[in-house]
């Protein structure tokens, strides 16, 4: 059905259609977050910490919103992450009091696993046991945040205990640019290939946008899920062995709520909840766009209580804009079908993803 | 080519399936699927009663059912939403939002009972909203759901910050714990409204033809259109309704431990679709019956009752909801797939 021949794109065309991507808006209502608190406050970008804040603070919900992104994508949903996030941080912790000089990248490839293992424990029930991912991974959220709490029960790891190496990955920066904003960018630029390029991606697609044609058609279904949530688990337990590098305290209730921030942000940077669209990249935004907000709001003298009621807001206001655009996109397409009237059948310009 | 189907349609004769009677659909209704969740039930009780000291007692069960209060109430509209295989994430969101509104406005010097009026009227606005965007603007209940989740919380928590509201009348509080048959015995006063409301959802969803509709969207939904079922109408009218008893069940909380803040009931959406699924509702729709799901919600309050009982920390009670619920979504689902592997087999005596 795509079509064979690309044709040569009218420059004005391309920008035309970048200007419609989700992307652009979001970058665009960042700007304008930034513009208003900058405007109050001059301090927010140009203060000596505003514009380091202003690239550090999102990394950690950039890692979770991507990888949030590669399941809703297959139209599946990881609540779980926050509570995955929140037992590697705690395991990270533990193994630098309990190994007393055990190198940090061997605990960082094991809090990694450990985050490995319970993307697994996700994906099998998920694609083996067929039950929808919403409940399944309502259930780990509980059990996993369980067994933290259990396992960490009153106790908390304190800066003390965390090696100097390792906490300067979460507070040092190379060339000015904070290690965890590389980090995040790095992590953004695998998942963002792998989404838009590569055959494993395509497929999360495929499946997102109709699993049973994707089945018919001979795709690897179940494989691909349980491999997304795999992926899912793995970056949540490196954004939990970042939560430990940059805030060096970790307690039981760790990230506790980031579950609802990572869905806001891929669903606020155009990944639909009904899966087969969106991109990394528009996640990614999102999630920078909800951590400058947050920011900002004290900034422009609205308590920041009101922080969620904003976040809420922008997730409705993202799926209602969605629709609208979507019919409005099907109304003009009929439109074309029947001015041309089966003469020429031209490719839909509203193809998800790159 | 689907013209000759409609002319096969049309040549044969309709034969209408008599309706059965009201004993039997009763009969059905507690033998059928919920079986299997009251036999749960009874070994949940049973085991819990020879191993935990006092479980047993009255005392134990007049607390583990004002706990349950709220999740009971909120399980009877969300059965009938999940049926319609739709979801609402935002009811323990509306608990709280309903519980600010109590508390700052008592604070204001508003009577309790008026106060908890508006609530309700804050209830029954938050679920048309939800409604609203489900059934006319068409998008997925999940999605919306959890962005009236944050909604309702944010302004929850924008409204009070950290600070509580306390000290509310004396009369409310004992009206809300007064216990049914004196001092000393089982049932809170309460458990009344519960009844009521138990009785006029079980009456609608398998007595009426709302009811039916209900099981019609959630086994097909495009079919019920057609049928003449008016969809949107009574998908609307469900998030209403659960919106309301939410916010009902948010004006019991504020009374019952005498607080308003803006974080109560954090993740109570999670208990209550524990319960609903456990109660033997399918998540995919059109499946599902009300006794189960009360069955579902006293399991779940009698295991956690039991375990705080047993001195068993509230975190492992989590883990001990969160298993309960991944093995009664897993167990028919596996059971499906082991009946799909048997019958090439001829089915042995033995499995």
């Amino acid at each position: 059905m795509s079509a064979v021949a690309v044709q040569r794109v009218d420059p004005m065309v391309r920008v035309g259609r970048l200007l419609k991507r989700r992307e652009t808006s979001v970058v665009l209502a960042i700007v304008v977050v930034v513009a208003i608190a900058t405007s109050v406050n001059s301090a927010f970008a140009f203060g000596s910490d505003g514009f380091r804040n202003l690239l550090l603070t999102p990394s950690l919900l950039i890692v979770l919103a991507v990888a949030q992104a590669i399941v809703v994508i297959s139209k599946n949903i990881d609540l779980s992450v926050s509570a995955v996030l929140g037992i590697t941080a705690y395991a990270t912790g533990r193994m630098f009091t309990d190994w007393p000089g055990v190198p940090i990248p061997v605990v960082i490839l094991l809090a990694v696993g450990l985050g490995a293992l319970l993307g697994v424990v996700n994906g099998a029930l998920v694609s083996v046991a067929r039950v929808p991912s919403l409940v399944i991974t309502l259930g780990t959220l509980y059990i996993f945040r369980g067994a933290d709490i259990a396992w960490a029960g009153g106790t908390r790891i304190n800066a003390a205990d965390l090696p100097t190496g390792f906490k300067d990955i979460g507070t040092g920066s190379i060339a000015g640019i904070p290690v965890l904003t590389i980090v995040a960018v790095v992590v953004l630029g695998v998942v963002a290939f792998v989404l838009g390029h590569l055959r494993a991606g395509r497929e999360l697609y495929a499946i997102g946008s109709d699993e049973e044609a994707a089945d018919l058609y001979g795709l690897r279904v179940r494989r691909r899920v349980f491999w997304s949530f795999v992926a899912s688990g793995t970056l949540a337990g490196l954004a939990g062995v970042l939560f430990a590098a940059r805030y060096a305290t970790v307690s039981s209730t760790a990230g506790a709520g980031l579950e609802l921030q990572a869905v806001a942000a891929a669903v606020i940077g155009g990944v639909a909840i009904a899966g087969g669209s969106g991109t990394a990249l528009g996640a990614a935004l999102g999630a920078v766009l909800l951590t400058t907000i947050d920011r900002a709001l004290p900034t422009v003298g609205i308590q920041d209580f009101w922080q969620q009621a904003v976040v809420g807001v922008l997730i409705i206001g993202a799926i209602v804009l969605d629709r609208v655009l979507a019919q409005r996109n099907a109304r003009r397409l009929i439109a074309q079908a029947a001015h041309q009237h089966g003469s020429h059948v031209t490719a839909g310009p509203g193809e998800a993803g790159k | 080519m689907s013209v000759t189907d409609i002319v096969l349609e049309a040549g044969t004769t309709r034969t209408t399936p008599e309706a059965p009677s009201p004993v039997v659909r009763l009969r059905r209704l507690l033998l059928g699927r919920d079986a299997a969740i009251f036999a749960v039930l009874v070994v949940v009780w049973l085991i819990a009663s020879v191993s935990v000291k006092n479980f047993s007692s009255p005392n134990t069960v007049y607390f583990l059912l004002l706990d349950i209060f709220p999740i009971l109430l909120i399980a009877l509209p969300m059965t009938m939403v999940v049926i319609t295989s739709e979801i609402d994430l935002s009811v323990g969101s509306m608990v709280g939002l309903s519980s600010v509104v109590v508390g700052t406005l008592y604070e204001a010097g508003v009577p309790v009972g008026v106060a908890a009026l508006v609530a309700l009227a804050v209830g029954v606005v938050g679920g048309a909203l939800n409604g609203f965007l489900v059934t006319v603007v068409g998008l997925p209940s999940l999605a919306v759901t959890i962005g009236t989740l944050a909604l309702f919380r944010g302004v929850a928590v924008g409204l009070l910050g950290t600070t509580a509201i306390t000290g509310f009348p004396q009369g409310w509080k004992d009206a809300v714990s007064a216990r049914l048959f004196g001092p000393g015995t089982a049932l809170p006063g309460v458990i009344l409204v519960f009844l009521v409301l138990a009785v006029v959802f079980m009456v609608i969803l398998h007595f009426t033809p709302m009811g039916r509709a209900t099981y019609a969207i959630g086994l097909n939904d495009e079919a019920a259109h057609f049928s003449g079922v008016k969809v949107g109408h009574v998908k609307f009218w469900l998030f209403v309704a659960t919106g309301a008893v939410a916010s009902l069940a948010g004006i019991y909380w504020t009374l019952r431990y005498d607080s308003a803040r803006g974080d109560n009931a954090t993740g109570l959406e999670l208990s209550v679709v524990a319960a609903v699924l456990v109660g033997g509702v399918s998540i995919f729709g059109g499946k599902g019956a009300l006794p189960g799901v009360v069955a579902g919600a006293l399991v779940i309050g009698a295991l956690r009752s039991a375990l705080r009982l047993a001195d068993v920390s509230s975190d492992v009670i989590n883990v001990a909801t969160g298993l309960l619920l991944v093995t009664t979504v897993i167990v028919p689902s596996l059971l499906a797939a082991l009946r799909r592997v048997r019958p090439r087999r001829r089915a042995g005596p033995a499995a």
